[in-house]
């Protein structure tokens, strides 16, 4: 058993706004409860607005107002000590930030500054957690370059000047220069085409073995999940619904959302029609009682609408939050050659 | 580099056609006149006494080349762009027969210093004060200077400059309110008149200061908290980079993009309000000489006036869209 | 449009500050029309009376009442304000519109005039036109001349929006109705500018009425017909300050600060509601 780097416990995360004097509470994280690995590759699914995103914030340490923290932990492990991100104080975050814990932030093409040049950017970022100075640095962010695959001579080039892709190698070299232990990623590859899409997954694949992290990341695209992770986990209106290895999550799936998911994804040469998922995700700021699935869900019966499933153990490793979890099938059965995990 | 030359080239060309233009408007306002300038000028000055038939002769080609008499419509303006391009107004009919241009190129470096470092200041001042209000949104202290900004900012600089006057001319007489320099000091090099330019320049200064401060400092304000909430201001604060860097290098460095395009374009109404503010504090600009002339019906002296500062501005304009490449990169790829 | 009204006054303190203000202000100036003398008339009243319960702001040295030659000078200067806004609002609507939806040639040449127009300092040339006109130079003539040059900002933003209207679906199904150009401008895309059209209307209106104080101050305009600035231009001539009637000066300072502050107040808040990257940040206060 390998030991847990991360471990979140009873997490809730709020946005609480006020718009001309009406008064709103958008549960984005109710309750979440999980474990991280070392070493590991975690994706987290879900649709859009379905809180997934600002999860992986609270994780970062990345939450600003109107989100705060209204409950839980979550208790990283690193090597310089163990740390509570939702109640340390600045300076303690600021002790961790990119140095053990790093990020990188969903749209390459906004997260870097169009007026400094690369090399700045990189100067900014990685020069005072590296502590190094002069050529010691020098060489650090050109042998990291060079494993990313890009050209030296990108430190002297401003953001509009690169490619999608390029942009995008240029991010996670900001965010891994410094060998986090923690990384986690917003939707790494949605603005790029596939083939450039595809490089860049095997990209951090490869850095994250290099440097024997942890990588946490969110998208909503399966086949991502599929190729990428080691576990997924599913969120639905703020919470946790199921979390599994990833086989077992694609071939045996046991929240009827997860099988909807994987049943979505396209494959070469099908031409049967899938059942669409009917109606929309819930609104957060007035979710459903009970399940928060059961409007949607095919095999909800009266009690998903009154009582809230736990999050419970259903195979070895593998944990989900439904009453009829022993029910659910796969809606269609992945071909092997689509899961390499 | 291409597109940098592309883009001066266009700015040049605008920057002419600004002139063409402007210039072109004033001979044709000129021409709407319905009294005859040529004779009302001549008619004023051969009233008094013992003027050289000489200069009245010199005085009499200038002006009917400038306002044009009898000659058809486009040799008249011709003949005006011809004269412009010289320099050449002809005569000023309030110190006759000095030339008009002249008297322009003395007042000129007057306007020029006030105009320069008052845009400088308040540029400077408006937009570090508004950066760190929009920085800071929660100080109190900035709070209550956007407050004062807002209030002042509307007010016409015609009042200002008079409430200026009233507290430092009646209730608290402590800087000189009038004029470029004290009567007893040599104008040159040294120290006297050098520390008396200085001070004669306060209030004025301060006035054009006061009025275009709340502008940049409520743009800034507005542009840095839009820029802060930008994807890589976040993401630098999330790593953890330096306040320093990330105040100066991310957020001032970004909202600086959009105010150095609204320098340009403000630099007109600044020369308007220098007029203003000459006037009031009596100083001896451009501004003092154009009213002064236009009381007078100085009519050359008016069109030089006109002119060189429309030219002067057009310039300006331009100059400052040369910086804007240095400060955004991307103009250049465009 | 009424509830976003209700909305601005009962949660945006601006707003309601710079509603009142020019609540204030135009009441004040429509007293003007019940006025018991003509305001243009001089010596009426016996000159040089500090404010008192008869002379409510003072007579000046030329014996008018200051009182209803304020209101009168107020009326002029917001009617004069008014005119100059609607006037270049027409314009740069027309030019916005014109230049965002055809684009191409038409956009470049209406823009490139717009940079022109931006460019030029106006205060010459006012002055210029005060010069050959003299007194041919009424305060609409002013005002037609403020105008022409009083639109370019107002055009390119307009323009903006309606660079974004034009690729957006209902203005397609418009076309393939057959609706023709003028018409898609006026009926489909006119409504959407029209908040723009308001909060700019503010600021056009505070940079006329400035412009007007300003050369009315130096004598460059009618200086018969009472606005804010032939007021002042009165006042400094005749030295109030040095003589002691502080009155003629300060009240209508006063009355110009609301002014400004009151329309200041009013386009700011208005932009304010306008721009959704301010809503998102008043949810994040």
């Amino acid at each position: 058993m390998t030991e847990d780097l991360l471990k979140v416990e009873g997490l809730k995360a709020y946005y609480q706004m006020n718009y001309f004097g009406v008064e709103r509470e958008v549960r984005a994280v109710d309750d979440i409860t999980m474990t991280i690995r070392k070493n590991e590759i975690y994706g987290i699914a879900g649709e859009s607005s379905s809180g997934k995103t600002s999860f992986i914030k609270v994780l970062a340490a990345a939450i600003r107002p109107p989100m705060r923290i209204v409950a839980g932990s979550v208790k990283y492990d690193f090597k310089n000590g163990p740390i509570d991100v939702a109640t340390a104080t600045p300076a303690q975050i600021e002790a961790v930030r990119w140095r053990h814990l790093s990020y990188i932030m969903q749209g390459s093409m906004s997260v870097l500054n169009p007026v400094r040049r690369i090399g700045r950017t990189f100067e900014d970022f990685a020069r005072r957690p590296l502590g190094l100075s002069g050529e010691a640095y020098r060489a650090r962010v050109l042998n990291h370059l060079e494993r990313l695959k890009l050209p030296a001579d990108v430190l002297n080039a401003y953001p509009h000047e690169l490619s999608g892709g390029m942009r995008q190698r240029v991010t996670i070299g900001l965010a891994t220069v410094c060998h986090p232990e923690f990384v986690i990623a917003d939707e790494p590859t949605t603005a790029l085409d596939v083939v450039v899409q595809k490089e860049v997954l095997g990209l951090i694949r490869e850095i994250q073995q290099d440097m024997g992290s942890s990588v946490v990341f969110v998208t909503h695209d399966m086949t991502v999940h599929a190729n990428m992770a080691d576990r997924v986990g599913i969120i639905y209106a703020g919470r946790l619904v199921e979390e599994g290895p990833t086989r077992q999550m694609f071939f045996a799936p046991k929240h009827p959302y997860t099988a909807h998911l994987v049943a979505s994804l396209p494959r070469i040469g099908d031409t049967a029609q899938r059942p669409a998922l009917e109606g929309r995700p819930p609104s957060l700021a007035s979710p459903p009682s009970g399940c928060r699935f059961h409007p949607r869900c095919p095999l909800a019966i009266d009690k998903c609408k009154t009582d809230v499933p736990p999050l419970i153990q259903v195979a070895n490793d593998h944990r989900s939050a439904c009453w009829r979890w022993q029910d659910v099938e796969p809606l269609v059965v992945p071909q092997r050659h689509e899961v390499m995990a | 580099m291409h597109g940098y030359l592309w883009f001066i080239a266009k700015r040049a060309l605008q920057m002419l056609a600004v002139i063409f233009c402007a210039i072109s408007a004033t001979f044709l306002v000129t021409h709407l006149s319905p009294i005859d300038p040529v004779e009302q000028v001549l008619g004023r000055l051969s009233s008094r006494a013992n003027l050289s038939p000489e200069a009245i002769a010199s005085t009499r080609a200038a002006l009917s080349d400038l306002f044009g008499t009898g000659a058809p419509l486009h040799e008249q303006y011709v003949n005006f762009w011809l004269r412009l391009v010289r320099g050449d107004f002809g005569p000023s009919l309030m110190a006759f027969p000095t030339p008009a241009m002249d008297i322009v190129a003395r007042a000129m470096p007057w306007t020029l210093g006030l105009l320069v470092s008052a845009t400088l200041i308040t540029f400077v001042i408006g937009n570090l004060l508004g950066a760190l209000a929009g920085y800071n949104q929660n100080n109190r202290f900035f709070k209550l200077f956007g407050i004062i900004a807002m209030g002042i900012q509307p007010i016409p600089y015609y009042v200002v400059a008079f409430i200026l006057l009233i507290i430092f001319g009646f209730l608290w007489p402590v800087l000189p309110i009038s004029g470029g320099f004290a009567m007893d000091v040599t104008p040159g090099y040294n120290w006297p008149f050098i520390s008396s330019v200085l001070q004669h320049a306060i209030l004025p200064t301060l006035s054009v200061v006061i009025v275009g401060f709340g502008g940049w400092f409520i743009g800034m304000r507005a542009l840095v908290s839009n820029v802060v909430n930008d994807d890589y201001v976040t993401y630098a604060e999330l790593a953890g980079v330096d306040k320093s860097t990330i105040v100066g290098g991310y957020v001032i460095r970004n909202a600086m993009v959009p105010q150095l395009t609204a320098l340009a374009l403000a630099l007109g109404g600044v020369f308007s309000g220098t007029v203003i503010t000459e006037q009031v504090f009596n100083y001896p600009g451009l501004g003092s000489l154009l009213i002064d002339a236009v009381n007078y019906g100085d009519y050359s002296l008016v069109l030089a006036v006109s002119t060189v500062s429309i030219t002067a501005v057009a310039v300006a304009i331009f100059t400052v869209d040369l910086l804007h490449p240095l400060l955004d990169p991307r103009v250049k790829a465009e | 449009m009424f509830a976003v009204f209700r909305d601005l006054v009962r949660y945006n303190a601006e707003f309601t500050i710079g509603l009142v203000l020019v609540v204030i202000i135009v009441a004040f100036s429509a007293a003007s029309f019940f006025s018991p003398v003509d305001p243009s008339l001089i010596y009426m009243t016996i000159p040089d009376q500090p404010p008192s319960a008869q002379y409510w702001f003072g007579t000046n040295s030329r014996g008018q009442d200051m009182f209803w030659h304020l209101a009168a000078a107020f009326k002029n200067s917001l009617i004069f304000g008014l005119t100059v806004a609607v006037l270049s609002r027409i314009i740069s609507i027309a030019v916005g519109l014109t230049s965002g939806y055809l684009g191409g040639w038409v956009d470049r040449v209406l823009m490139f005039i717009n940079d022109i127009f931006v460019s030029v300092p106006i205060f010459p040339i006012l002055v210029l036109f005060y010069f050959v006109l003299r007194n041919n130079m009424d305060s609409f003539t002013l005002a037609l001349i403020m105008a022409g040059f009083g639109w370019p900002f107002d055009a390119r933003l307009i323009r903006s929006v309606a660079v974004g209207l034009k690729h957006r679906e209902f203005t397609r199904h418009a076309v393939f109705a057959g609706m023709s150009t003028p018409k898609v401008l006026l009926e489909e895309h006119l409504p959407y500018v029209m908040p723009i059209v308001f909060a700019t209307f503010m600021n056009n209106m505070l940079w006329s009425i400035g412009l007007e104080v300003t050369l009315a101050v130096l004598g460059f305009t009618n200086i018969n017909q009472p606005t804010i600035g032939t007021v002042l231009y009165w006042a400094n001539s005749h030295s109030a300050m040095v003589v002691g009637t502080w009155w003629w000066i300060v009240i209508p300072v006063i009355l110009i600060v609301m002014t400004f502050l009151g329309l200041f107040l009013l386009a700011v808040s208005m932009n304010e509601y306008i721009d959704p990257r301010s809503r998102l940040r008043r949810m994040g206060a």
